[in-house]
């Protein structure tokens, strides 16, 4: 049986961690628990966590899934970090308005937007 | 009519999800409706086997789906102690938004065009219009 690639790729742009999800089907409750405990590994790993989630490849999204984002953006911000999302389609976005953490989060149209807001 | 009864169990959950969303492919819902009602099916899965039975293997989660080209309507009953919706928290308001979990119901709410609970809360019931909702 061949193995199954990780969900996340993960890209350094100066002190900005970019995380790509690799699979549309990332967000299924199954995959989060690895997902998330892979996010929290990264912010552990900084003093000061500069994140960033491009969401180019995800149609799906559970609450577990939001769940686990807020997780990791309750843990940048004890840490002063900045966490941005990105590439959101239009049908995750909506899943962001109802839940009303569209407020919560920076989210933002592009990766470079995104990159660039971390300079605000 | 598809009909499934699992234990408490995310693998089981999963698999019969595939199954219904199979049934929705083959009925060609449209893309919008068939979001909703992956998005509003894992969620009532996941409340039955984690909210209702509490991952009790010896509790049982029976599902039952008729799909037509005209509409889903889905059926999740748990064997858990039920609840009532009018004492869980609205997780919209800004105390909420930091919290981790308590989305499931507004989700299925927002998605489906019917969601009801009966049986003290154990039963879920909800139905999905194939109709073009960018109209």
């Amino acid at each position: 049986m061949s193995e199954q690639a990780p969900p996340l790729a993960v890209i350094q742009d100066k002190d900005i961690r970019i995380v790509e999800f690799t699979n549309n089907k990332i967000l299924d409750e199954a995959n989060i628990a690895e997902i998330g405990s892979t996010l929290n590994s990264l912010i552990d790993e900084m003093a000061n966590p500069k994140l960033l989630l491009d969401f180019m490849t995800v149609d799906h999204l559970s609450s577990a899934a939001l769940g686990m984002l807020i997780n990791a953006n309750n843990r940048i911000k004890q840490k002063n970090g900045k966490f941005r999302l990105a590439n959101i389609k239009p049908q995750i976005l909506e899943v962001f308005k109802i839940t009303k953490l569209d407020k919560l989060f920076r989210i933002h149209n592009s990766r470079e937007e995104a990159v660039r807001s971390f300079s605000d | 009519m598809l009909k499934f009864t699992f234990k408490s169990d995310y693998a089981a959950a999963r698999e019969v999800q595939k199954a219904i969303l199979d049934e929705v492919d083959r009925c060609q819902f449209n893309g919008q409706c068939s979001f909703s009602i992956k998005l509003a099916l894992e969620e009532g899965l996941i409340n039955a086997v984690k909210h209702g039975n509490k991952l009790d293997p010896a509790k049982n989660v029976r599902v039952e789906a008729h799909v037509t080209p005209e509409q889903a309507e889905i059926v999740i009953e748990d064997e858990g102690p039920g609840f009532k919706k009018t004492e869980v928290p609205d997780p919209t308001l800004e105390e909420n938004l930091e919290k981790c979990s308590g989305r499931g119901i507004l989700l299925i709410e927002a998605y489906m065009d019917v969601a009801e609970w009966t049986n003290g809360g154990r039963r879920l019931r909800m139905i999905k219009k194939n109709v073009d909702e960018s109209k």
